[in-house]
């Protein structure tokens, strides 16, 4: 097992892996959080309901998450310092041909996405008072709408959705491969089911910044 | 010089059963014990390499390329002759030998073409085990193809890539053995001679091509499959690194040289295009399977587009002229046939050098997508290096250098003239005569070295006793300095010509002498234009850098340096065989158009015997006798 | 034919493996557009040597896209600008009158530059002496034919198996991974039933051969397979990863047996 978590298959796997349990994390996440467009007292029960009434099972969750994230984070960590060490020297000229704009953009993105997501917690889950000074323990709509009152906070949420588009559409496409399940194809960089999980993804959630920066959610 | 072959007495259907048995044995426990130099890593030193290791000897293994995948056999395209008669269409080892020793022009040794068919049925079974992607039909079994000059479909061959892929084979299974520890590898070394101690060859001087180290390597056989001269020509479709100086140091050391003037020029290759070019490109032979060949039947037709020129006007010179073979007819006679067109002023395409080869009937009848399956990789070959779309307008084809069927004499043994000394694959003589079929030298590379070297180098080693020798014996340290100080004169002329422009134009005097077709009078014209070559080189070269780094102009200017004392050794072949066979065609002897042999006086091998720098090489004869094959013209008609 | 082109070159030169590298500036004249690449140095080359300059080294030899010698960064493109060619095929057309070209080594920590645009790929033999093989001794095994394999099977190995190890794939990866010339040899030789019984072996082999090597990993950036000259897909790459997953988790110890011989 060492030796498959020294390998950069194996990490690639593992990255992998963890990718997938975010991916479903994402998706259902972003289902919950349009709930907001049905009023405060469906959203609030929304967070009661995961804070309170099965609270077990958001522990489990929560513990998943984060061992995912930490895996997630720490494969592409020391996979990029390998990646780099591999060229000591860099071309003068460098020509990308086919390579995506996501592709390259998975590590810079990851690492604003990871940055993304501690404030997102502190925010939202931690209540840190420095990110939200009204954050209320019982009020989740509220301090949605609070928060997004401030066109900081939509702007910073939207570009994370940018990166979230980017990184998913490259990330599930891949994982298939890493995997070693996806199948063979004539044009292999194609991606069709990829572009609409990323894009159902980052427009269900921008939805809701927006919905509170237009003043559709008050 | 005595020449003895070594065959077996007896029928030569049982001449190789015979003499395995008869053969001495090394006993398992001492095979390690010897040391045995292989210089080249292409099919048949790979092979060789890979197989000796296996059974236990202890193997060294030199390419001057960076690795051993990239020995030119990896070229080859079309396919590999294998007697296995999967068609049900006639074939037998019997024809397989037939075929060869006929397509030679009786010039090649029965009892080595014997064992040669008959091993080519091993070799499918051994390349298929190493999991070469050979063609298969959708059935799962092989697929097989008719190739230049055989009326059975026995070549097995891997889309265009056949060369390639049996390359891949043996050099996976040398890579196995270099893993194993069986094998040392030493790349990025050039083999610069042969080190005899008492006439009997003990090791080798190389240059290590990265730091210009000079060493020497002792060893108890030394074995060279270090490829073909067809070089010599400059323009030919060899790689550019493909070179004559490990033959040509070994016949210096002794070991005769046989039949250099047998070479094979190629019918389809793509034409000359430009004063700097520096390769030819091969077009595998199989698309004369699809293509018509033709040339317009009016000169003054040649300079219009050929879509315009009628069907009546056109000449299909090779249906006319050989109409049971047609476009398949063999090698030396298409080549001939497509520079009388030439010659005739009915050439077409750039200088009048080049000749049609037409799939738009192949396309009609087809199908582009049927056409497209067999031959694509090409078609687009072709038109990445002429811009020209073979779909739409015809190829233009014209010969080139490809192959050379001489090479140093070796006995049934595959050993040369020193003791020791075995020669395999392009580098030594012995199967394809005068001419090499299609499809017959992947089979020639890989039978050395998989079936009959590693049985012959057994029985050298048991039947003799080896003194130890180290690098310091006074034999290896003279050859070491003769090699530091050749590359010190080449260093030191500071000339004003590069090693290039000698070989091209030694290669101009080659082509024009001692081609396609020779006669007399330019023969020995060649034989007094070379040596005036040779004394400006040695005074006007220019090799910039020095001996002791990366040096790719002092690998070349050596490399030409052999090649302009071995052209005038083929002129001397050439002038000296007074009669036309196979590649070798000369022009005083012809009857109706056709080559004109003299079995009387030329039924033999012509091993030349090195005897010095000032003095004229000696002939010796190995009479050629043929029992089983009776001596025939060979009429493709 | 079209008039002569004059190129400007810029190229990378480093006399040896520890030497700090430079770019070099040559003109290039009267190139003829139906000339090859390589040939366009060669000229450069030889008006080099007549001045007594090092010509500029760099790897080549069949120059008709098959053994893999040859390959440079052209203008940041693995050999160059044409696709499913390698730089010795690359002609002088695909270029216009007066343009400059950049001309650098492969570059990665695995393929030290040995001089100029000459590298060591020494590192891809022993990938594949690491596992990327059949292990079958020269001898008499059954008839070729006993072993029938799906057309669909056979050709998709070919695929693989067209692979020239040149080094693009590395050259041209963003992390200089050498996952495509390894995943090819094991597609090609996976893809065989000759090779099933060595098939995760050498999956786990290979791959901890090339970690070892210092190459980089795969991200499936795709530009591997754009470099390609013999476009191999990085559809192998997916199979290497599914062979080197199995082989991990089917692995069993390898046990010394005890008394035999």
């Amino acid at each position: 097992m060492l030796n498959f978590w020294n390998s950069s298959v194996g990490k690639k796997v593992v990255m992998g892996l963890t990718g997938l349990v975010l991916v479903g994390f994402v998706l259902g996440h972003m289902a919950g959080n349009l709930q907001i467009f049905m009023g405060p007292e469906r959203y609030n029960a929304y967070a009661r309901l995961l804070q309170h009434d099965i609270i077990e099972v958001t522990w489990a969750v929560r513990v998943a998450l984060f061992v995912s994230v930490v895996l997630h984070a720490l494969s592409a960590w020391q996979l990029t310092q390998r990646n780099w060490a591999a060229r000591p020297v860099e071309y003068a000229v460098r020509e990308s041909q086919v390579s995506t704009y996501a592709s390259r953009t998975m590590r810079w993105g990851g690492v604003y996405l990871f940055v993304f997501l501690l404030l997102h917690l502190g925010q939202f889950t931690l209540g840190w008072k420095w990110l939200l000074p009204e954050y209320m323990p019982e009020g989740a709509y509220g301090n949605v709408v609070l928060a997004f009152g401030r066109p900081l906070w939509v702007v910073v949420y939207l570009v994370a959705m940018f990166f979230l588009l980017l990184h998913l559409f490259h990330g599930t496409w891949a994982v298939l491969r890493t995997l070693g399940v996806a199948e063979a194809k004539a044009e292999p960089l194609q991606r069709r089911l990829p572009l609409i999980i990323a894009l159902v993804v980052t427009v269900g959630f921008s939805l809701v910044p927006l919905g509170v920066a237009l003043g559709i959610v008050r | 010089m005595k020449l003895d072959s070594k065959v077996p007495s007896g029928p030569v259907k049982d001449a190789w059963d015979k003499h395995r048995f008869e053969m001495k044995l090394v006993n398992p426990a001492n095979k390690r014990k010897y040391h045995v130099i292989v210089v080249g890593s292409g099919l048949a030193g790979a092979s060789a390499a890979a197989s000796m290791s296996e059974l236990g000897y202890n193997v060294s293994c030199f390419a001057f390329q960076d690795s051993p995948r990239r020995a030119h056999s990896i070229a080859a395209q079309g396919g590999i002759n294998g007697a296995k008669n999967y068609r049900n269409d006639g074939d037998s080892i019997q024809r397989l030998f037939y075929d060869t020793v006929k397509g030679g022009d009786f010039r090649a040794r029965e009892a080595n073409v014997y064992r040669l068919a008959q091993v080519s049925v091993d070799i499918i079974d051994q390349c298929v085990a190493q999991g070469v992607p050979f063609a298969r039909e959708y059935g799962g079994l092989l697929a097989n193809r008719s190739f230049g000059g055989a009326q059975v479909s026995r070549t097995f061959y891997a889309r265009g890539q056949t060369g390639q892929q049996l390359l891949l084979g043996a050099y996976q299974a040398l890579e196995k053995e270099i893993a194993r520890g069986g094998v040392k590898m030493y790349n990025r070394h050039e083999m610069l001679e042969v080190v005899t101690i008492d006439g009997v060859a003990r090791g080798i001087i190389t240059r290590d091509l990265v730091t210009g180290q000079v060493e020497a390597h002792v060893a108890d056989a030394v074995v060279l499959g270090t490829g073909g001269y067809g070089n010599v020509f400059y323009l030919s479709t060899n790689a550019q690194g493909c070179n004559v100086t490990a033959t040509y140091r070994a016949y210096k050391k002794g070991a005769a040289f046989a039949n250099p003037c047998y070479t094979q020029i190629h019918p389809t290759c793509i034409p000359v295009a430009g004063e700097h070019q520096s390769k030819l490109t091969l077009m595998s032979e199989s698309l004369r399977n699809d293509g018509r060949v033709w040339v317009p039947k009016k000169r003054e037709d040649c300079s219009r587009k050929p879509g315009e020129i009628a069907e009546e006007d056109r000449d299909y010179y090779l249906e006319r002229k050989y109409p049971s073979y047609g476009n398949l007819a063999p090698r030396d006679i298409s080549s001939r046939a497509a520079k009388e067109a030439c010659d005739d002023g009915r050439g077409v395409g750039p200088g009048g050098r080049g000749v049609y080869l037409d799939f738009a009937d192949s396309i009609k009848r087809l199908g582009a997508k049927e056409i497209a399956e067999r031959y694509g990789n090409l078609f687009e070959m072709y038109q990445r290096i002429t811009d020209e779309d073979p779909y739409s307008v015809p190829m233009r084809i014209y010969p080139a250098s490809h192959y050379s069927m001489g090479g140093l004499w070796v006995d049934y043994n595959l050993m040369s003239t020193i003791p020791g000394l075995h020669v395999i694959g392009e580098a030594n003589f012995s199967d394809h005569g005068a001419n090499r079929l299609g499809a017959s030298a992947l089979m020639q590379g890989l039978a050395d070295g998989y079936f009959v070297l590693p049985y012959t180098i057994g029985h050298y080693l048991a039947s003799n006793t080896f003194e130890k020798v180290t690098a310091d014996h006074p034999e290896f340290r003279a050859a070491l300095e003769s090699v530091q100080q050749r590359a010190a004169r080449l260093l030191g002329i500071n000339g004003k010509r590069t090693a290039d422009s000698f070989h091209r134009a030694l290669g101009k005097i080659m082509w024009e002498q001692c081609g396609m077709a020779r006669n007399e009078a330019g023969l020995t014209q060649a034989l007094q234009e070379i040596p005036v070559l040779r004394e400006e080189f040695w005074q006007n070269l220019t090799v910039p850098g020095t001996g002791d780094s990366f040096n790719q102009q002092l690998e070349k200017a050596g490399r030409v340096a052999d090649f302009l004392e071995f052209g005038e050794l083929m002129c001397l072949d050439a002038l000296h065989r007074e009669e036309s066979c196979g590649g070798h065609f000369r022009e005083e002897y012809q009857e109706a158009g056709e080559a004109k042999r003299n079995d009387d006086a030329f039924c033999y091998v012509a091993a030349w015997e090195f005897t010095g720098d000032t003095t004229a090489p000696v002939l010796n004869k190995e009479p050629l006798e043929f029992e089983n094959v009776h001596l025939a013209t060979r009429s493709y008609k | 034919m079209s008039g002569t082109m004059t190129i400007k070159l810029r190229v990378w030169r480093q006399s040896g493996p520890k030497a700090p590298g430079a770019f070099a500036e040559y003109t290039a004249r009267d190139v003829s557009p139906e000339s090859s690449f390589l040939e366009m140095l060669d000229v450069v080359n030889d008006a080099l040597a007549l001045e007594g300059k090092d010509p500029i080294a760099f790897d080549h030899d069949c120059r008709e896209g098959i053994c893999g010698m040859c390959g440079m960064m052209i203008n940041g493109v693995a050999h160059g600008p044409s696709r499913l060619t390698t730089t010795c095929q690359l002609h002088m057309r695909s270029f216009k009158d007066g343009d400059s070209i950049t001309l650098e080594p492969w570059r990665a920590n695995a393929f030290p530059v040995i001089r100029d645009l000459v590298v060591d790929r020494s590192a891809l033999d022993r990938i594949i002496q690491a596992g990327g093989f059949i292990s079958v001794a020269t001898g008499s095994p059954q008839d070729a034919n006993a072993l029938p394999i799906g057309k669909a099977d056979a050709d998709e190995s070919m695929d693989a198996a067209a692979c020239i190890g040149c080094g693009a794939c590395v050259a041209a990866c963003p992390n200089a991974s050498v996952s495509l010339f390894t995943a090819a040899k094991i597609g090609h030789l996976g893809l065989l039933p000759q090779g099933q019984p060595e098939r995760y072996r050498r999956a786990l082999g290979m791959v901890a051969q090339m970690d070892l090597e210092g190459f980089g990993g795969c991200t499936l950036f795709g530009e591997c397979m754009a470099a390609c000259p013999k476009g191999i897909s990085i559809d192998f790459i997916k199979r290497m990863n599914g062979d080197y997953i199995v082989g991990t988790v089917t692995r069993r110890p390898e046990k010394v047996t005890l008394g035999s011989g």
